[in-house]
């Protein structure tokens, strides 16, 4: 072995409390950097899922408000061969009318071609009772409207157009798919019940669709091709990012601060470590003197603590990824809601963990450089005179 | 006999604002293989006037020329590997490094060379030992010995490299009368073994008479040089 290595780990092995503390001091920063890294990480991913994973992520429309477009099955084709991020798109007609029961109130009617829907909307999984809507005339509406209208299964509703039309249909079921507005407003049906309804013949209001979820941020990206590939000046294509920049701006805010964490805690490990490493090089004077006088050389001496460093860095950040993996681990088992899900939901990116055990590595060698600046400055000329 | 070590003009002054000049043109020459004393009240510089011929200091002015090579210009690492390959210490506090046993104190000048430890160079190193009369203590932990022992053992790390010249500085400064007799020995036994040029500072005129050659410093000049 290398001498100053061997002389780094007997120096490390003489003192071994110091040297255990200063391997948890690590720890415990690189524990805390790994543990708010999944849970911003953790936060972020659910907030999304909730804010986007049901909804659609791009949207093709008519350029112009409230106009319709054909319901066009090659169109759709297109759409969907622009990039394979894309998921299945479905077609919808919105219509807006009222519902009327004790009082008269406004409600969107959306036709779907159901099977496409699911895989945006997950209709069957927030069907609170009942069933989605198969047959011409059924509706599956929003759990809010429910309770407000005392409705159930099998009621028939009247719905009055904007054309002051009256047309009725039956309830095939209810849904809570978690957000008030959608609860309160939405009755969901067939594509072909809402064409007829409304007599827009062929007609849809748009094409929705979602992108690969490792890809939600790319969304804009991939309007952007579908837009390329569509090319036509009547349609506009419009995506999450656009339409929800408070929460992109949110969420930015939200990784900047934890980052700032992150940065402040390795900060304050750095500068612990460097203040004690300072003192081991005062404690080990003596020997770093005697060593210079029987001849090593500056560079040696330095890496002696520079290898102290790396080796209390190694051991440091292996012991953080442990506590910290550790301490996710108890949070996401015992700190549970009353449904059994975590309170805290965390995401592990094995990246991220890697690249806090790379940073603190990096720190610690980092701080030991001033250590070992002292170390190959010292004269052993100092040590002999005054012993 | 030809000169290992010759010092010419030196001349020390420690301080820059209050000046005080602790050796004044010293000029002295050592033989090959000669053992000389060097002796003188305290405060005198003959702990100043070894470390500069140990090149652990630098003389204010004057040059100190070991094997014919002149070290005044030469850089830190120059020095450093000077010493390694030439020079061996014995210092009054033994200066062993604690978290090492032994044998790996004596066998540090080596590793620190840059050789990797072969079996030849850790035999030579245990037989040394032996010569020291360490053998029964070369695996202890250096704080595990006697001071008699740690000085012994610091005498057998000197002579691992098999420099040219020893250096010692009141090498029995804190051990008892028969201790001091015996590393005394020993070092006169070494010298005459291996032709090791000796430079012995003690304060005890007893030992200093053992010498060939005995060298008093008083306020920073030779105030006497005998040679037997």
């Amino acid at each position: 072995m290398r001498l100053s290595a061997s002389i780094a780990l007997r120096f490390l092995k003489s003192n071994k409390t110091q040297t255990v503390v200063i391997i948890l001091g690590i720890g415990v920063g690189v524990a805390v950097q790994i543990f708010i890294g999944s849970l911003i990480l953790g936060l972020q991913t659910s907030l999304i899922d909730k804010t986007i994973g049901n909804s659609s992520q791009i949207t093709v429309t008519a350029e112009q408000d409230n106009e319709l477009i054909k319901n066009n099955p090659a169109l759709i084709q297109k759409i969907e061969g622009a990039d394979n991020r894309i998921q299945p798109a479905s077609p919808v007609l919105d219509q807006p009318a009222f519902l009327e029961a004790e009082t008269s109130q406004s409600v969107v009617v959306r036709g779907f071609e159901m099977e496409r829907a699911e895989g945006i909307y997950q209709f069957s999984e927030y069907i609170t009772n009942g069933s989605l809507p198969k047959e011409r005339g059924e509706f599956l509406i929003g759990s809010i409207l429910q309770e407000k209208n005392g409705l159930s299964v099998g009621d028939t509703i009247t719905l009055v157009t904007t054309d002051r039309r009256t047309v009725t249909g039956t309830i095939s079921g209810f849904f809570d798919l978690k957000v008030a507005a959608v609860n309160s407003s939405w009755c969901v049906t067939t594509l072909e019940t809402a064409q007829r309804i409304f007599e827009t013949g062929d007609k849809i209001s748009s094409i929705e669709m979602q992108v690969t979820r490792e890809d939600v941020f790319d969304a804009d990206l991939i309007a952007d091709a579908v837009a390329t590939k569509i090319n036509n000046d009547n349609l506009a294509v419009l995506n999450w990012k656009t339409q929800n920049e408070q929460l992109l701006s949110g969420l930015q805010g939200q990784s900047i601060s934890s980052l700032m964490i992150q940065v402040f805690v390795m900060l304050s490990v750095l500068l612990g470590i460097a203040s004690v490493l300072a003192i081991t090089v005062m404690q080990k004077s003596r020997q770093i003197g005697i060593l210079k006088a029987m001849g090593i050389k500056n560079r040696t001496a330095s890496l002696i603590f520079l290898t102290e460093g790396f080796v209390l860095g190694i051991f440091g950040a292996a012991t953080g990824v442990a506590f910290g993996l550790g301490l996710s681990y108890v949070f996401t088992k015992f700190a549970l809601n009353a449904d059994g899900t975590p309170v805290v939901p965390l995401s592990f990116d094995p990246n991220f963990i890697a690249l806090s055990a790379c940073v603190a590595v990096l720190a610690c060698v980092l701080a030991s450089l001033i250590p070992a600046r002292k170390s190959s400055k010292l004269d052993p000329i100092d040590i002999i005179r005054n012993n | 006999m030809e000169n290992i070590l010759q010092l010419k003009n030196i001349n020390k002054i420690y301080g820059t604002t209050v000046k005080t000049q602790v050796l004044t043109d010293v000029n002295l020459s050592f033989e090959k293989g000669s053992f000389s004393s060097v002796i003188g009240q305290s405060g005198s510089g003959k702990s100043t006037l070894l470390n500069i011929i140990g090149t652990l200091d630098k003389p204010t002015s004057g040059d100190v020329i070991i094997n014919g090579i002149n070290t005044t210009k030469m850089t830190k690492n120059q020095l450093a590997i000077l010493r390694n390959q030439t020079m061996g210490f014995v210092f009054q506090f033994h200066y062993l490094l604690p978290e090492f046993t032994a044998l790996e104190n004596v066998l540090m000048p080596y590793r620190i060379g840059g050789a990797p430890i072969t079996k030849e160079v850790k035999d030579r190193a245990i037989e040394l030992m032996h010569i020291v009369g360490l053998e029964k203590v070369i695996n202890n932990n250096a704080t595990k010995m006697s001071g008699g022992q740690q000085q012994r053992t610091a005498v057998a790390r000197a002579l691992l490299n098999d420099p040219a010249i020893i250096l010692a500085d009141e090498p029995t400064g804190n051990l008892d009368s028969t201790t001091t007799e015996n590393v005394y020995n020993l070092l006169r036994e070494i010298n005459e073994k291996f032709g090791t040029t000796f430079i012995v500072i003690t304060h005890d005129r007893h030992i200093a008479e053992k010498a060939d050659r005995i060298i008093e410093i008083a306020d920073g000049k030779i105030n006497l040089d005998i040679r037997k």
